[in-house]
């Protein structure tokens, strides 16, 4: 016991648990009526462009929180309660998605 | 990847979804390919396993039949749902072995000890099982042939599968043996490497550990257990050197793929931005910590 | 459709009721919406701040360890239908924090707010009478980081989701309003025992 248990511990760890956009896919597929993780997501904080696929994946068992890998603010939060799904997406400036041609 | 759906039923699910891009490329498939086509809603469908293959002893392949089966790109994945016979819940998303053009979808588990799911359709599932599936799923971690290459894959350990997707699709689609292509995939040990023999083949029959071959060069390390002798492949975790030495060089802008568990990928992300490899042209997928699918 | 031989993995423990729609585990699973915060124990803080938004108090680490510490054990029930049954804790009360501010609650709604960015909506209702705690040790041990520490807000007779990881402060409002996961659909109070899972449930 004491204070080594409480202090910050090395980022390397919480790579382990981590996912990404990818594995939201199935959730946002049901959301969207695009296919949201080939996009191209700006992020509003730090302006970083990334894939939705690419994106930090969160509580994938409560919803969805996809956050930015470079500065790690929330882009895309999401959840599906009784009849609805709630999106808040004030994380992203700009989403690019590709037209077929 | 949601263990348990919440509750609240499928509600106002729209009409059918854009094509997935094949990661940027021209979305007509090969001519030989089937048209892979988006489901009109993303249903839960039931599948039956058909056939198990056990690859490893830890890992099984289950060759499904799943009914109106719309297609998929290499690259994409399935979410799996069980059921107990007391209401219990359990979902897991597993990468699509098999190639578009092959009628039957293919499956490759590996048996997670504490897992949910895995030790079910890796272990007690056997042919005549069903369960729940849905998908395809997945827009950015996919190739075709018909995006061109040169085409770099970079695997660790679970995470070949959706990559080998990609190399049996190459070997079947019109034009994909001219697109060149390198593997680098890395094991814990022999007992470890899934598609071993097919990989072989793949490359032209290669030697132990690595091999080039009808346009595929392939190399293989183990992080963990001595290679056996005769090993031509490479030793120890794949790290910016071995990169170096086995990657396309970033002046050929090839198209990666980079997939695995969480720090496998993210530590060989960011070696080959260093290298020089445009950020937009590293596609990942990360497992999560035990490689996934648990 | 049911699939043969297919079991949930750990089986139930006891006859001990759990709310409706749960399954007992044994396991602690580790839920994050975001990456493990760092902050350091000289940095921390845990503050209560009243509706205007001005600090009624403020305890550092070694503070927060001096207040009366309460030990309990509890059943705990996530939202995501797992539930853990007898899980130890001890840390300082929302009792015993209002207390040593001086100060009874300005108002009758919290919003719990955490390093991360991570928020969650409480009546006063819910916190008082023993029923919530600043926790700092799980099982005899400090509170890992991936479980919340150094400290968690802990209001185990509801969804678990209201128990904040890396909680720093609780901001006083006059009226209820929603946090993260509420704003997105999650019930307001979140009553595993009525099943308020989402709202309008």
């Amino acid at each position: 016991m004491g204070g080594d248990a409480r202090e910050p511990r090395a980022p390397e760890m919480d790579a382990e648990l981590r996912l990404d956009g990818n594995a939201a896919a199935g959730a946002l597929e049901e959301l969207f009526a695009f296919e949201v993780t080939a996009a191209v997501a700006t992020c509003e904080g730090c302006g970083r462009e990334t894939a939705v696929g690419a994106l930090d994946a969160y509580d994938l068992e409560m919803g969805v929180v996809l956050r930015c890998p470079g500065c790690d603010g929330v882009m895309i939060r999401a959840a599906r309660g009784r009849g609805a799904w709630s999106v808040e997406m004030r994380g992203v400036r700009v989403l690019q998605v590709k037209t077929p041609r | 990847m949601p263990a348990i759906d919440p509750p609240g039923g499928a509600d106002g699910i729209r009409a059918a979804s854009v094509a997935p891009d094949g990661g940027g490329a021209a979305p007509a498939a090969p001519a030989s390919s089937p048209a892979p086509r988006p489901p009109a809603r993303l249903a839960w469908r039931e599948a039956e396993i058909v056939r198990v293959i056990d690859e490893t002893p830890s890992a099984r392949s289950l060759v499904l039949r799943v009914p109106a089966w719309p297609g998929h790109l290499p690259g994409q994945h399935v979410d799996v749902r069980l059921t107990a016979d007391d209401g219990y819940q359990a979902q897991r998303s597993y990468s699509i072995a098999s190639p578009p053009e092959r009628p039957e979808l293919v499956l490759t588990v590996e048996r997670i000890d504490d897992g949910e799911v895995s030790p079910w359709l890796a272990g007690e599932a056997r042919a005549g099982d069903r369960f729940e599936l849905r998908g395809p799923i997945g827009g950015y971690f996919t190739w075709t042939a018909a995006a061109g290459g040169p085409l770099q894959l970079v695997a660790g350990g679970s995470g070949i599968v959706p990559l080998m997707s990609m190399l049996r699709h190459r070997a079947l689609a019109a034009g994909g043996r001219e697109v060149p292509a390198r593997l680098l995939a890395s094991w814990r040990g022999v007992g470890a490497m899934v598609y071993r023999g097919e990989i072989a083949a793949l490359a032209g029959g290669a030697s132990d550990g690595a091999g080039d071959g009808r346009g595929l060069s392939v190399v293989h390390t183990l992080t963990r257990e001595a290679p056996p002798a005769g090993w031509a492949g490479e030793r120890g975790r794949v790290d910016a050197e071995m990169l170096r030495r086995r990657v396309f060089a970033a002046s050929e802008a090839p198209r990666v793929y980079v997939c695995g568990p969480t720090p496998f990928v993210e530590a060989v992300a960011s070696a080959l931005v260093a290298l020089g490899h445009a950020r937009e042209r590293v596609w990942t997928e990360r497992f999560g910590p035990t490689g996934g699918g648990g | 459709m049911i699939s043969r031989g297919f079991r949930r993995k750990r089986a139930d423990t006891g006859g001990t009721a759990v709310p409706p729609g749960q399954y007992v585990t044994t396991d602690f699973p580790v839920l994050s919406a975001g990456p493990t915060p760092r902050t350091r124990i000289a940095d921390w803080s845990f503050a209560l701040e009243d509706a205007d938004g001005k600090e009624m108090f403020r305890w550092g680490w070694f503070e927060l360890l001096a207040l009366p510490a309460t030990e309990v054990t509890v059943d705990i029930h996530c939202v995501t239908k797992w539930s853990k049954l007898g899980t130890r804790w001890k840390g300082v009360t929302f009792d015993d924090l209002v207390l040593a501010a001086g100060r009874p609650p300005p108002a009758p709604f919290v919003m719990a707010f955490c390093d991360g960015g991570y928020t969650t909506n409480l009546a006063v209702a819910d916190l008082e009478a023993g029923k919530a705690m600043v926790a700092y040790e799980y099982d005899g041990h400090a509170l890992a980081p991936e479980h919340g520490g150094p400290a968690r807000l802990l209001v185990p007779h509801l969804y678990f989701w209201k128990s904040a990881k890396w909680v720093r402060g609780l901001r006083f409002m006059q009226a209820d309003a929603p946090g993260f996961w509420e704003g997105l659909g999650y019930h307001g109070r979140g009553d595993p025992w009525k099943e308020e899972r989402y709202a309008g449930d």
